[in-house]
């Protein structure tokens, strides 16, 4: 292993949850040189996901979950450049423009910059106060405020995937009166199967909030009471506070401006390095080549930017490395906790197991012919743990025993004798 | 402030001093091998595995039903596991031991 000398840098853009980790992980690889994390945002790096959860549920203020303690950055040696963007950028001189007027040098660069909440044209939304999206702590305190001024508590969620389920769950139990607006015939068109997302809408029913599938804004109208968002219903919806949901676009500027290969991000190769030597990209922004699904993908989670910090800290200290890491996902609505693990894509049947004890309890095994794909959990910590144990090992399941409810959920009742597929 | 002892996969003994977060926070901040808490401490990664030492574990708070399922089928679940994340610290866990699990 050669290790590079103690007077390079590795400048990190973007410190969320796949900058910071890349930070520490390549001192725990063995990095001797320079780190510097650069971020936009002035707080010291913290999780994101609690902001559309615990944290909205809180009626104001609350504190932010370090990532890590500020201490860390200190025995690390990393230096935090906080409240600070990339004004410019030359890859030929491998130097980048400051907002604070200087200029830096990298030898390894990694893009970490993540993604934006695309807010879409619709007629009205620039002159309206108290529409937000949920992609920062300002944004959560921005949400926060809103809720907090807003007389009637009306809340109008355009977008019914996780952010837009997730905030409509925190502020209806704040005593908000959410409506959600989704476009497509049903909520997680893209990110979820009919069964689920079926559940999650009639949770949201149940819990007084009001679903509007195949329903897109088109136009909302500030007046002096709040805000009207007619819908294409031409139902108007009165809103204190509109929540905007409706996806993310890649921060793909600065690779933009070194001359990186874009494709849907900032595409990179199974090392996780971009078209430009010496320049990475991992997270929300990086679209790579999953090795076991062998297709092209952005993964906008925790895990992914966890583990590609990992792999990408290898590849830069000098341990060639290949991502390919399993997948998997949280949300938590109401009292419920959802968790995935795998890509469900591609499958060719589904097994839908039901406990009997317990209500609101059950999971969706995604199969493609004998192959275990993905295991959605509801309530249901057993079926994600040993979902991802049988995903990583090619366990082959018992798909009869696993849907017959009232044959014990136990490993070594639902693993078949066989487990010798030919998965080529 | 309570002394927590971990309990390392080498057998290497960590000791740390807090008085308030969750075991799995301490853990992190100090860079105890094995616990992640890639989650952030809301029980939904199982990336913070412990055993609790026996006389320690009776005095916890029981865990919660979500928690009990992530564990039963964990690598090296014990009877004494827990996910530290779930472990507040606090003068009742003074002097706590934990082993990492995984």
């Amino acid at each position: 292993m050669q290790l590079p000398a103690k007077n390079k840098t590795c400048v990190i853009v973007g410190a969320s949850h796949a900058g910071a980790n890349c930070a520490m992980e390549l001192r725990k690889q063995g990095w001797e040189g320079a780190i510097v994390l650069m971020d936009a945002d002035e707080n010291l790096p913290y999780h994101r996901p609690p902001l559309s959860k615990a944290y909205l549920s809180l009626a104001e203020g609350g504190e932010l979950n370090p990532l890590f303690a500020a201490e860390r950055y200190e025995e690390e040696n990393i230096t935090l450049a906080l409240g600070i963007t990339v004004t410019g950028a030359d890859a030929t001189t491998k130097t980048l423009e400051l907002s604070n007027g200087t200029s830096l040098k990298y030898d390894a660069l990694v893009l970490a910059t993540g993604a934006s909440a695309f807010v879409p044209p619709i007629t009205g939304i620039s002159n309206s106060k108290n529409v937000q999206v949920l992609r920062s702590s300002k944004d959560a305190l921005a949400i926060q405020a809103g809720f907090k001024n807003a007389k009637n508590k009306n809340v109008v969620v355009i977008g019914g995937g996780y952010i837009g389920l997730e905030t409509a769950a925190s502020l209806q139990k704040l005593g908000g009166q959410v409506t959600i607006l989704e476009r497509e015939e049903r909520i997680l068109t893209r990110v979820a199967p009919m069964e689920l997302a079926h559940f999650f809408q009639e949770l949201h029913s149940k819990n007084g909030v009001t679903v509007k599938t195949a329903v897109s804004a088109k136009k909302i109208t500030q007046t002096e009471a709040g805000l009207l968002v007619l819908g294409t219903d031409e139902n108007v919806y009165e809103a204190d506070l509109v929540l905007i949901g409706v996806g993310v676009r890649p921060n793909v500027a600065l690779a933009e401006q070194l001359g990186v290969a874009l494709e849907n991000g900032i595409k990179v190769n199974e090392h996780l390095q971009t078209s430009v030597p010496q320049i990475y990209a991992i997270g929300d922004v990086a679209q790579f080549h999953h090795p076991t699904y062998n297709r092209w993908m952005r993964l906008e989670s925790v895990q992914n930017a966890v583990d590609q910090a990992k792999v990408v800290a290898a590849n830069i200290t000098g341990i060639p490395t290949t991502y390919n890491a399993l997948p998997w996902f949280w949300s938590d609505q109401f009292h419920i906790k959802l968790q995935m693990v795998g890509l469900s894509h591609g499958y060719t049947d589904l097994v839908i197991r039901t406990e009997q004890e317990k209500e609101d309890c059950f999971s969706i095994w995604y199969f493609k012919d004998d192959s275990l794909l993905a295991v959605d959990a509801v309530n249901n910590g057993k079926a994600f743990v040993l979902g991802t144990k049988f995903i990583k090992n090619n366990t082959v399941v018992d798909k009869e025993k696993l849907a017959d409810a009232s044959i014990p959920f136990k490993p070594n009742i639902l693993i078949k004798s066989t487990t010798n597929v030919d998965k080529s | 402030m309570a002394k927590i002892t971990y309990i390392t996969k080498e057998g290497e003994s960590l000791v740390f001093e807090a008085s308030s977060g969750s075991l799995m926070e301490l853990a992190v901040k100090n860079k105890v091998p094995g616990i992640d808490g890639d989650c952030g401490g809301v029980c939904s990664c199982a990336t913070c595995h412990v055993h609790v030492a026996p006389a320690y574990y009776e005095k916890l708070e029981a865990p919660s039903e979500i928690e009990a399922d992530m564990l039963e089928f964990d690598d090296n679940v014990n009877e004494y596991s827990r996910l530290c994340c779930q472990i507040p610290v606090s003068d009742a866990v003074d002097g706590i031991t934990v082993e990492v699990a995984n």
